[in-house]
């Protein structure tokens, strides 16, 4: 089964806590979970200030500048992981260096019958 | 059936059709050799049946039918599975009165009516608990199995918690005219026994001996009108005598092996309670030595309270009140009607009579229950008349 795990930080803080994860570390880590044949794709995220929100209503495309939603902890990478069940996606998830300094969010993803 | 089928609905489903089967057929052919195997026999082909109609619908529901009829199942299977189901209903991905609910409900059996009365909530409610977190083990695929060695200590502690809130339920309700529910302390210490029998560790005998041993106070600890009575007044002949012999040896056992925790160490304590013939007897500086080793493993401000009643049954009410105050000016339990009434209690000892009066005041202001409030008010006029010479 698939599960995206969604890191959520501050972002001003990310880099400046004593905790923070350095970039090798983070790297070593994606490469173990790589290894051990879970990992589907993982990608950090430029800071927030790039996101750009689109939205279509009656047909018409409406394109604004900022995130979804202005939160104090901010989307700020992720995992798509293959996990036998939740309870081995939390221990992926866990393992996270950056779940030190903020939150990891873990959804399982829905498959579609198609 | 829960773990053959990863769905509990579909488990329900399936084995209330091979209960009504049962019923026509074994007062016919006699009663099977096995009964709990050929309901599970029986169920597993109904759901298998009832999978291969919906296939026709969805197509997982035939590969889903497929795997059921390919999965291997034993007997012996039958007790693992309920340790099984204990850490699924007990996952600290569902909410927690979600975790409590489900436990009531598919371990004890009790009905989401039961349930709710239990939690002075609504049947709706409960129903509602119930089915999402049913539907979160489903979606995001919470296994049925016990938590591997490294994964033990926290999910067996949101077990622990689980079992000891629906006891304290039943022991203490929150709001209301009724001091104990005694069908909900029965249930816990039922579930702490089933958990020492499929799980024996340290904690699992810690927690079932203190449950047991709170609940041989429990005839002692309301009055015939239904007022509250303290430790230090119960009748200790009402002591359920066999329940403190069982607790006490667990404590023993507990306390001999490695790993003891936080519910070892409150079970000691009321084993201290427990063997002292009359209040007066009490072994106090041990109950303050447990609570040190407590408040080391486990930093709360409850706790502390706990520790300054000990301190002021050691050294005197002054020391207590030294200590209550401590705690209330690093700006704990504030709001917490216990810090005051013992604040009060020490006061009127120490014969502070208007200081007493205030903090009586303010613990009855902070309490909703009819006999904690009861109690405090028959304190708040004692106080009155011995201030009348």
């Amino acid at each position: 089964m698939k599960y995206l795990c969604l890191i959520y930080s501050d972002e001003t803080l990310l880099h400046s806590s004593p905790d923070s994860p350095k970039d090798p570390e983070c790297l070593a880590y994606a490469q173990a979970i790589q290894a051990s044949g879970r990992m589907l794709a993982a990608e950090p995220l430029q800071p927030v200030a790039s996101a750009t929100t689109v939205r279509k209503r009656n047909g018409h495309l409406s394109i604004t500048d900022g995130p979804f939603a202005e939160t104090k902890e901010q989307l700020a990478g992720f995992y798509l992981i293959e996990a036998r069940d939740l309870n081995e996606a939390l221990q992926v998830a866990g393992g996270i260096p950056a779940a030190r300094v903020g939150s990891v969010e873990v959804r399982p993803v829905r498959e579609l019958a198609l | 059936m829960i773990r053959l089928l990863g769905d509990f609905d579909l488990a329900e489903e399936a084995l209330h059709e091979a209960f009504s089967v049962a019923l026509e057929r074994w007062p016919q052919d006699g009663l099977p050799d096995n009964p709990r195997a050929w309901l599970i026999s029986t169920g597993r082909f109904k759901a298998i049946d009832r999978l291969r109609r919906q296939a026709r619908f969805t197509p997982l529901s035939q590969a889903q039918a497929d795997a059921l009829e390919a999965a291997e199942w034993s007997v012996e299977d039958v007790e693992d599975d309920r340790l099984r189901l204990i850490f699924t209903c007990c996952h600290p991905a569902l909410a927690p009165d979600a975790q409590a609910a489900l436990t009531l409900r598919e371990i004890c059996d009790l009905t989401t009516e039961e349930i709710a009365r239990a939690f002075l909530s609504t049947p709706t409610t409960i129903a509602q608990r119930i089915v999402r977190a049913k539907a979160k083990i489903r979606e995001a695929n919470i296994p049925y199995q016990v938590p591997s060695l490294a994964e033990l200590p926290e999910r067996l502690d949101s077990v622990l918690r689980v079992v000891y809130l629906v006891f304290n339920e039943g022991y203490s309700a929150s709001i209301g005219a009724n001091l104990t529910r005694d069908e909900l302390s029965g249930e816990a210490i039922r579930l702490g026994r089933l958990l020492l029998a499929l799980l024996p560790e340290p904690e699992v005998m810690g927690l079932l001996a203190l449950m047991l041993l709170h609940e041989s106070r429990r005839a002692a600890r309301t009055s015939a009108s239904g007022e509250l009575v303290l430790l230090d007044e119960q009748d200790r002949t009402l002591w359920d005598a066999s329940l403190i012999t069982e607790g006490c040896a667990l404590v023993q056992r507990a306390l001999s092996s490695r790993g003891f925790g936080p519910y070892c160490l409150q079970a000691a304590i009321a084993a201290v309670h427990a063997e002292a013939p009359h209040a007066a007897q009490t072994d106090w500086p041990q109950i303050v030595g447990l609570y040190d080793v407590l408040l080391g493993l486990l930093p709360s401000p409850v706790i502390a309270l706990n520790r300054a009643v000990a301190v002021a049954m050691r050294d005197g009410p002054l020391a207590g009140l030294q200590q209550v105050d401590g705690i209330l000016a690093r700006g704990a339990l504030q709001d917490y009607h216990l810090a005051h009434a013992t604040r009060g209690e020490f006061c009127r000892q120490l014969g502070r009579l208007k200081e007493a009066r205030s903090a009586y005041e303010k613990a009855l202001s902070l309490t909703q229950q009819a006999p904690e409030k009861a109690f405090l008010e028959q304190r708040l006029a004692q106080l009155v008349s011995a201030s009348m010479p």
